[in-house]
C-alpha cells in the first residue's frame, strides 16, 4: 500500500552528537541512523566526527572507524570490503549503494547514512531481508532440466553465454529493490528489480528447460507488472547493472510467446 | 526466556523522506500526476460540451468562465498535462520495445519529454490565439 509518511514508531527524533576526536584536524561529519530494539525509543540520527588522517577513503572505512574508536554499539553488516559480497548495502547520501565501494570524497557535506529504505529495521543499519530472500527462493534460481544429465558439463555456445553478461554479476545486495517506489508500496506482492533480474538470468539461460513454467509464474499483475520503468534500480545499482532492462525483456518474452 | 516477539515493533526505515530524487523518478511521478489531472480536464471538456447543448445563455456563461484569467490558466495547465502525458506515454512505448535503457538515453528521453511538452503547449496556445475570432 502507498503510504508516504512513516509510521509513528519509525519517525526520527533528535540524536546524540558525539565529541570530536582529540587533536584531529582533518574531520568529516557523519550522520548515522540509529535504532536499538532494546531501549523502546524511536530511531534517531547520531552525529560523529571521523579523523580522516587515521581512516581509509571509503564510507565503510569511516563507519568502522566510528565503531572501533567512538561507539562500539554501532551495528552494520559488512564482509568482503571490496564490492563482491553485497553485505554493506545501505542508503548513503540519498542513494542505495555499497559502503565499501563508495568513496567519502564523492560526497558533498555531511555523510548521511540510513539503512536500505522501506525495510523493517533489525538494528541500526541492519534491515530485515527475510522477505527479499523468500522472493528470491520463489523464482527457483537454479538450473532446471528434463533431458538426461550429460556425461560431462552442460554445453553452451559463446553467444548464449554472452547473454548472461550484465546479469550474472548481481550480488543480491538489494540496493535496487530498496530504491524502487513500486517495491516500497507493494513488496508483499511485487518481486522487485533484483529478484526479477535473477528471474531473467534463468529465463535467458540456453541450458535451462523450465522457461515456460518460469514465465507462467511471472505472468501476474503484481509479481512482474508493478514495474513502471521508474529506473531507480538502474540508477542506483553499485555494479552498474540494469534491472529495468531485464524486466522489459521478460515482458517481451511474455508477449512473444503469445504470437 | 522472554516471550516478546522481536519482530513486532521494528521501525520502517525512511524512504521518500531521504531518497535523492532522480530525473526519471520525478518524471514517473509527474506521469501519474498528469494522468490524474486529465480526469479533471475531461470533466471540463464534458462540461463545455454540455453547456453548448444546454442553450446559448448557459454557453455564454461557460465561455466567460473558461475565458477568464483563472479559466485560461487552468486550461493552459490542462493542455500541458495532456501533452506531458502523451509524450510520457510515447517514452514508455519506446521502453516497452526494449530500447532506451542506457543512462545517457534515459536522461535524454526524460529531458526531451519536458522540452517537448512545454513547446507543444506553447505552439497549441499560439495557434489558438492566432485563430481567435
Amino acid at each position: 500500500m502507498v503510504q508516504f509518511s512513516l509510521p509513528k514508531n519509525s519517525r526520527l527524533v533528535e540524536g546524540k552528537t558525539w565529541p570530536k576526536p582529540d587533536g584531529a584536524t582533518n574531520l568529516r561529519e557523519f550522520r548515522v541512523y540509529r535504532w536499538n530494539p532494546d531501549d523502546g525509543k524511536n530511531p534517531r540520527l547520531d552525529t560523529y566526527f571521523v579523523d580522516l588522517d587515521d581512516c581509509g577513503p571509503m564510507v565503510l572505512d569511516g563507519l568502522l572507524w566510528i565503531k572501533n574508536t567512538i561507539d562500539p554499539t554501532l551495528t552494520l553488516r559488512r564482509s568482503c570490503r571490496e564490492g563482491v559480497c553485497g553485505s554493506c548495502s545501505m542508503n548513503i547520501d540519498g542513494l542505495n549503494t555499497l559502503a565499501c565501494t563508495k568513496g567519502m570524497e564523492d560526497i558533498k557535506g555531511p555523510i548521511k547514512i540510513y539503512p536500505l529504505p522501506h525495510m523493517p529495521v533489525v538494528k541500526d543499519l541492519v534491515p530485515d531481508l527475510t522477505n527479499f530472500y523468500a522472493q528470491h527462493r520463489s523464482i527457483e534460481p537454479w538450473l532446471q532440466t528434463t533431458t538426461p544429465t550429460p556425461q560431462k558439463e552442460w554445453r553452451q555456445s559463446y553467444e548464449d553465454r554472452a547473454k548472461l553478461d550484465g546479469l550474472y554479476e548481481c550480488i543480491l545486495c538489494a540496493s535496487c529493490s530498496a530504491s524502487c517506489p513500486s517495491y516500497w508500496w507493494n513488496a508483499d506482492r511485487y518481486l522487485g528489480p533484483a529478484v526479477l533480474l535473477q528471474a531473467y538470468r534463468w529465463l535467458v539461460d540456453s541450458r535451462d528447460e523450465a522457461t515456460g513454467d518460469r514465465l507462467d509464474a511471472l505472468e501476474d499483475p503484481f509479481r512482474l507488472y508493478r514495474c513502471h520503468t521508474i529506473m531507480n534500480c538502474a540508477n542506483t545499482c553499485p555494479k552498474n547493472l540494469n534491472p529495468a532492462k531485464a524486466i522489459v525483456e521478460i515482458k517481451k518474452m511474455l508477449v512473444e510467446r503469445r504470437i | 526466556m522472554s516471550k516478546v516477539d522481536p519482530k513486532a515493533d521494528r521501525p520502517l526505515s525512511p524512504h521518500l523522506q531521504i531518497y535523492k530524487p532522480a530525473l526519471t523518478m520525478v518524471m514517473s511521478a509527474f506521469h501519474r500526476i498528469t494522468g490524474a489531472a486529465l480526469y479533471f480536464g475531461t470533466i471540463l471538456l464534458a462540461w463545455w460540451l454540455m453547456a453548448a447543448a444546454a442553450g446559448p445563455d448557459y454557453f455564454e456563461f461557460t465561455q466567460e468562465l473558461f475565458g477568464s484569467f483563472i479559466g485560461r490558466l487552468v486550461l493552459l495547465g490542462y493542455t500541458w498535462a495532456l501533452m506531458h502525458h502523451l509524450l510520457g506515454g510515447i517514452r514508455h512505448f519506446i521502453w516497452d520495445t526494449g530500447i532506451g535503457f542506457e543512462p545517457a538515453t534515459r536522461i535524454w528521453l526524460a529531458r526531451a519529454t519536458i522540452a517537448g511538452s512545454v513547446s507543444l503547449t506553447l505552439v497549441i496556445w499560439l495557434i489558438g490565439y492566432a485563430f481567435r475570432v
